[in-house]
């Protein structure tokens, strides 16, 4: 049981927030995008990120930030839906493993994870399903992040499935139902809960997870223990993690029947069946998708002096097959220079020499495409929470 | 308006003191005009005020009736039937796109 829990909320959360603001976002996104008085605060354990929300926290990393090809545990995305998170003292936590679908219930210590199951380091991009709803045309309600409610870090942890199946699964477990130890405000609100199809929850590459580049998981980003789903979108990375439940009929919570939800059909991506209506389903996969962080938009590049264009490119875990630019408004593209191939659920990293012979404006575009065949659209599929913003990236920067 | 400020800060004070707010949400001032003491108090119990501009250019009064409603019906929010157009009116008024 988790016997000391200390709130962030009140006088503790006063004494652990160093909420300075500091000055304003120096990487601004784009025109038509999220508000403009972006502030940098810096949470207990973070440096400054931008500022979204206070309560619940949610806090975005600055593009400077993302240019690294693992992304700092100090500068890694924050994000929350319930604003009561307890700092857990990793001695006395334990994870509770059962629900109708095993024989053997288990509780488990960190220790226990530890030295009780294979150890996997697995190197993955961690996305927020609402990376970029500030940049949605027309504009739709939520956290109005930017770029930056996305990270990449090697995780490590230990196979959910081989946690799942020393409790003895039986064959109706339909679906694995993950709750973290944050709270609601009030005890009315619904907790946040989520859960995964039985094929993804045993999936080699999904772990729960107690290290993130090589450190113990900061607080905010779940500590001591959180899920890692490779490939899907950060709603289903549970942090904090106290309970698993293995279950034989669909988990009917409000973050998996009413959030979380895109047009069934409008998108490409693993269905999760069990969770599908005629008109909806639960997000699933990240789309292959791009971000360029250098030059930052609207640098103003020096005429002759050599000047490169570098970002990263990701999808739901087939890996990026190639990535192009365009510098005439997409009528040709050509393919860039790719990076080392971390693994299929990685970020990676292309780079280009940028003309700089010419002065005036130089509009580039930028184009990703997976090994699984899907390509970056021109053009987004609307849809009401503002999700799967994977359009081709527009650069506009000058030569003077 | 020194009276109001006054409150304000009382206010503050006292969500700090029942533990309810996080350092720097303190910082968030919304448009004084009536209706703001109303929609501050009951949205303040579950998350910081700054949800409220971030999101205003996105806004309609639809799209506040709907959020309100949502926070009422599916969240929970103890939001008295008869403040909910005092807040809807303050809402759409400041903070509508």
């Amino acid at each position: 049981m988790i016997t000391r829990r200390r709130w962030l909320t009140g006088s503790a959360g006063a004494l652990m927030l160093g909420a300075m603001p500091i000055g304003r976002g120096a990487d601004a996104v784009e025109p038509g995008g999220a508000a403009a008085d972006e502030v940098l605060i810096a949470l207990s354990g973070k440096k400054p990120l931008i500022k979204r929300s206070f309560r619940p926290p949610n806090f975005e990393t600055p593009l400077a930030d993302l240019r690294r090809p693992f992304t700092a545990n100090d500068a890694f995305f924050v994000r929350y839906h319930l604003a009561g998170i307890p700092e857990i003292e990793p001695r006395t936590w334990r994870l509770r493993v059962g629900g109708a679908s095993v024989s053997r219930p288990m509780e488990l210590s960190l220790g226990d994870l530890k030295r009780g199951f294979e150890r996997i380091d697995l190197p993955a991009v961690n996305q927020c399903a609402g990376n970029r709803r500030g940049l949605f045309a027309p504009r739709v309600p939520g956290v109005q992040w930017g770029n930056g409610a996305m990270g990449h870090a090697m995780w490590s942890g230990v196979r959910l499935r081989d946690v799942l199946r020393k409790c003895g699964l039986h064959s109706d477990a339909l679906e694995v139902v993950f709750d973290g130890a944050d709270v609601a405000a009030l005890p009315q609100t619904p907790d946040f809960q989520k859960s995964l199809p039985m094929d993804r929850a045993l999936d080699e590459n999904t772990l729960i997870a107690f290290a993130m580049n090589a450190r113990p998981l900061p607080h905010f980003n779940g500590a001591p223990a959180r899920l890692i789903v490779p490939g899907w979108t950060g709603t289903y990375w549970v942090k904090h993690l106290t309970d698993i439940r293995v279950q034989p009929q669909p988990f009917d919570g409000f973050w998996m029947k009413a959030a979380y939800r895109i047009p069934t059909g409008a998108f490409p991506g693993a269905r999760f069946v069990s969770q599908e209506t005629p008109e909806t389903t639960p997000i699933t996969q990240i789309l292959v998708n791009s971000l360029v962080t250098n030059p930052a938009p609207h640098t103003r590049l020096v005429r002759h002096r050599p000047a490169e264009l570098s970002g990263w490119a990701w999808d739901g875990g087939t890996g990026i097959s190639s990535v192009e630019v365009s510098t005439d408004a997409g009528l040709s593209w050509r393919p860039m220079t790719l990076e080392k191939d971390l693994g299929r659920f990685a970020w990676r990293g292309f780079r280009v020499a940028l003309d700089t012979s010419r002065p005036g404006p130089l509009a580039l575009a930028v184009r990703a495409t997976s090994r699984g065949g899907e390509r970056q659209p021109e053009k987004l599929t609307v849809n009401p929470a503002g999700y799967h913003d994977n359009r081709i990236l527009s650069l506009a920067l000058e030569v003077a | 308006m020194r009276r109001v400020a006054l409150l304000a800060a009382l206010g503050a004070y006292a969500m700090f003191a029942c533990g309810r707010v996080t350092a720097g949400e303190e910082t968030i001032h919304l448009i004084d005009a009536p209706g703001r003491d109303v929609t501050a108090t009951r949205c303040v119990t579950c998350h910081s005020l700054d949800y409220i501009p971030m999101n205003a250019a996105v806004m309609s009064r639809g799209s506040w009736e709907k959020t309100v409603r949502k926070m009422i019906d599916k969240f929970g929010a103890p939001i008295r039937q008869e403040d909910v157009a005092e807040i809807l009116d303050y809402l759409t008024a400041h903070y509508s796109g």
